[in-house]
């Protein structure tokens, strides 16, 4: 995972560059909270360009930093999301609460 | 509906999460065999990948126990058998009730089953408390691919 900030927007961006599976959402979690805890960033954005594999641990992994975020005002959303991973997310309904965002640039004019 | 069993594999490993991309790697190279598409690899991997982590989390939550995993090539088809012999599910159809999970504390989905379900054809859950649990899951794998070649 690489981890971007981007002080000006008050923007976290995480950029998962593994397989999400039960084993790496395990260390990309305690990583993004400390992350996000110390940045308390205005809007969380979680970029799967690079993911090749996820199964339903992805889905905790979203839901837990949801709430991390939203305890203290913080949004989170997503990007670059295919359609395979899509179909995972949309079973959970998770798509209700944390939106995909076509791009970043977009994302920051649109907050 | 006894078909031919064309191949057979069978594995054993340790229930820790490391093996859990050991697993599905594994059965995704011998299904290969059967010429799948891109789309059903990427289904049997991530059913692979749910089967084995409930094993691995729930199976045995406190201590290192082992999971067992068959994949047999039938005709069309490719059945996936994961095995544990750990602490079982009490009412397997309440598990497999979409967001149901006993863990939301390890930020478990309870989608495990869900998944399983809509990425296979097939699902058998077999489950006694105590003893363990066993996962049987089939896919076909469609021919279609054989027509193309043949239309050259
Ligand atoms: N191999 C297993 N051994 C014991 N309990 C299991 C096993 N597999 C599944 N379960 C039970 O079934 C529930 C639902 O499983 P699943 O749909 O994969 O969701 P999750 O793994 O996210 O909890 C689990 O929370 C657990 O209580
Ligand atoms: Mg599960």
């Amino acid at each position: 995972m690489n981890v971007k900030h981007f002080i000006e927007d008050k923007v976290l961006l995480f950029e998962f560059t593994e397989e999400l599976d039960h084993h790496i959402a395990e260390k990309i979690r305690k990583r993004s909270d400390y992350e996000i805890q110390r940045f308390m960033p205005k809007r969380v954005i979680m970029d799967f360009k690079k993911v090749n594999f996820m199964d339903s641990a992805g889905i905790g992994l979203i839901i837990g930093r949801y709430k991390s975020t939203n305890c203290y005002g913080g949004t989170l959303e997503l990007m670059n999301v295919n359609n395979k991973i899509k179909r995972i997310f949309e079973m959970s309904g998770v798509l209700k609460i944390v939106p995909i965002t076509s791009d970043f640039r977009e994302a920051k004019q649109t907050g | 509906m006894n078909k031919n069993i064309k191949n057979e594999m069978k594995i054993e490993f340790s229930s820790k999460s490391a093996n859990e991309a050991f697993a599905r790697i594994s059965v995704a190279a011998f299904a290969s065999q059967l010429d799948p598409t891109i789309e059903e690899i990427a289904d049997i991997k991530t059913s692979v990948s749910e089967a084995v982590t409930n094993s691995i989390i729930h199976a045995y939550p406190n201590k290192d126990g082992i999971v067992k995993l068959r994949a047999r090539l039938l005709e069309d088809e490719i059945e996936i058998e994961v095995s544990d012999t750990g602490e079982g599910i009490e009412n397997i159809e309440e598990a497999k009730v979409p967001l149901f999970t006993t863990k939301g504390n390890l930020e478990r989905s309870g989608m495990g089953f869900t998944i399983m379900e809509n990425f296979m054809d097939e699902l058998k859950v077999e489950s006694i408390v105590g003893l363990g649990t066993k996962v049987t899951m089939n896919k076909k794998i469609k021919k279609t691919k054989e027509l193309e070649k043949n239309t050259y």
